[in-house]
């Protein structure tokens, strides 16, 4: 019964997957590509580089892509696909309910304790740096365009050959400075720099 | 207008602009939801997202939901949750019903080659603005840079970097809760 098939494995996703969206693909690869074969793996690429692409956390993309497109491909009707993709999203997202539960209860008990007071006071400065490996991860050429160490001698070639790499940093710069300086809303910046990106690239 | 509508369209706006994984929602979270409707304080949003980190799951859902039960239980927790989810379960549905190509179109390569640097710069932002609420001085800057370092260039999973910060603080306030008392 694929249908419930699907629920356990999300669930299973959702319960088990520690560390964020990328994490979370690699167990949904092997889950759905190498265990249940529902996917080929061209078609899980696929689905990673539109959850990458669209809004919503990577984790919720690829749960409802992966449950629409594992009941077509098993010959149902596509709007069965859309019982698959709802089937797979609440399952995904249903043990961080359960769990929510457990810790709220216990947080809100003991959150005055000075035990769980002291461990907080840890946490804090390191949820700063996790922040920023966050951003440095990101900082990579998949998202500011390939460099190429050329004599700046030649400034023509050098920025012709840059440009999406030169265009990135400057979108950067801007961003976190109209962010951190003016308050501009993130929201704001985001379809300005998509409206950019066209014009530009 | 109503606690939960405006909770669930909130959350719906922060889902619909959330790109590139959960913490892409940081900023917009702070913008909306600390600084605009001031539902909660920052300190409570870092505590938040230490718990939301720390379990399994989604990070933004675990965030949404977290902020949810805190501040009206279990309705809160669904409205909010729900908001984070359904703009991308929409918009997949779409694309997987209606436009298959939709990551070969010219024209959203290049809106996206805009959106993706800005992305990591709305990150890197509030990281300064979170060490100013953190009160990271000179004597504890060291933290977040290891922690940092840690995670970037040795590969570790945000997760160990939390138990060990964790069990740290809880020893530190055991040592320090004993030499006040003594």
């Amino acid at each position: 019964m694929i249908f419930l098939q699907l629920f356990y494995t999300f669930f299973k996703i959702g319960l088990f997957g520690f560390g964020g969206g990328y994490a979370m693909l690699s167990m949904i690869q092997g889950e759905v590509v190498t265990k249940y074969g529902w996917l080929s793996t061209a078609e899980f690429t696929d689905i990673v580089a539109i959850s990458q692409m669209t809004p919503g956390p990577i984790g919720i993309n690829s749960a409802t892509y992966v449950g629409y497109s594992a009941i077509v491909n098993a010959g149902f009707q596509p709007a069965m696909g859309v019982i698959g993709s709802t089937i797979a999203t609440l399952a995904v997202v249903l043990p961080s309910f359960i769990l929510m539960f457990l810790i709220s209860k216990f947080f809100i008990k003991f959150q005055n304790h000075p035990s769980v007071k002291a461990v907080f006071k840890g946490l804090r400065p390191a949820i700063v740096g996790l922040l920023a490996a966050a951003a440095l991860l990101l900082m990579n050429s998949e998202n500011f365009g390939q460099f190429y160490n050329l004599p700046l001698s030649d400034l023509r070639t050098f920025i012709q050959a840059n440009y999406q790499f030169l265009i990135s940093i400057i979108i950067f710069i801007v961003t976190f400075i109209a962010t951190r300086y003016y308050k501009i809303s993130p929201i704001y910046m985001i379809i300005l720099c998509g409206i950019a990106g066209f014009f530009l690239f | 207008m109503g606690f939960y509508l405006q909770a669930f369209i909130t959350f719906f706006k922060i889902g619909l602009f959330t790109i590139g994984g959960g913490y892409a929602m940081i900023p917009l979270i702070e913008t909306e939801i600390v600084e605009k409707k001031k539902w909660i304080t920052h300190n409570e949003f870092i505590d938040l997202m230490a718990i939301a980190q720390s379990i399994p799951g989604v990070f933004a859902v675990n965030i949404a939901i977290f902020i949810g039960y805190r501040l009206r239980k279990i309705k809160g927790a669904l409205s909010m949750s729900l908001g984070t989810v359904l703009p991308s379960f929409i918009i997949i549905l779409a694309i997987a019903l209606f436009f298959q190509q939709f990551k070969d179109n010219e024209i959203v390569q290049r809106i996206f080659m805009g959106i993706r640097p800005c992305v990591v710069a709305l990150i890197a932002a509030p990281t300064f603005r979170m060490a100013k609420v953190t009160k990271i001085n000179r004597y504890n800057i060291w933290i977040p840079i290891v922690s940092a370092l840690l995670i970037w260039l040795l590969g570790f999973s945000p997760i160990y970097v939390i138990i060990i910060a964790g069990i740290s603080g809880f020893v530190y306030g055991k040592f320090q809760r004993k030499s006040d008392a003594s």
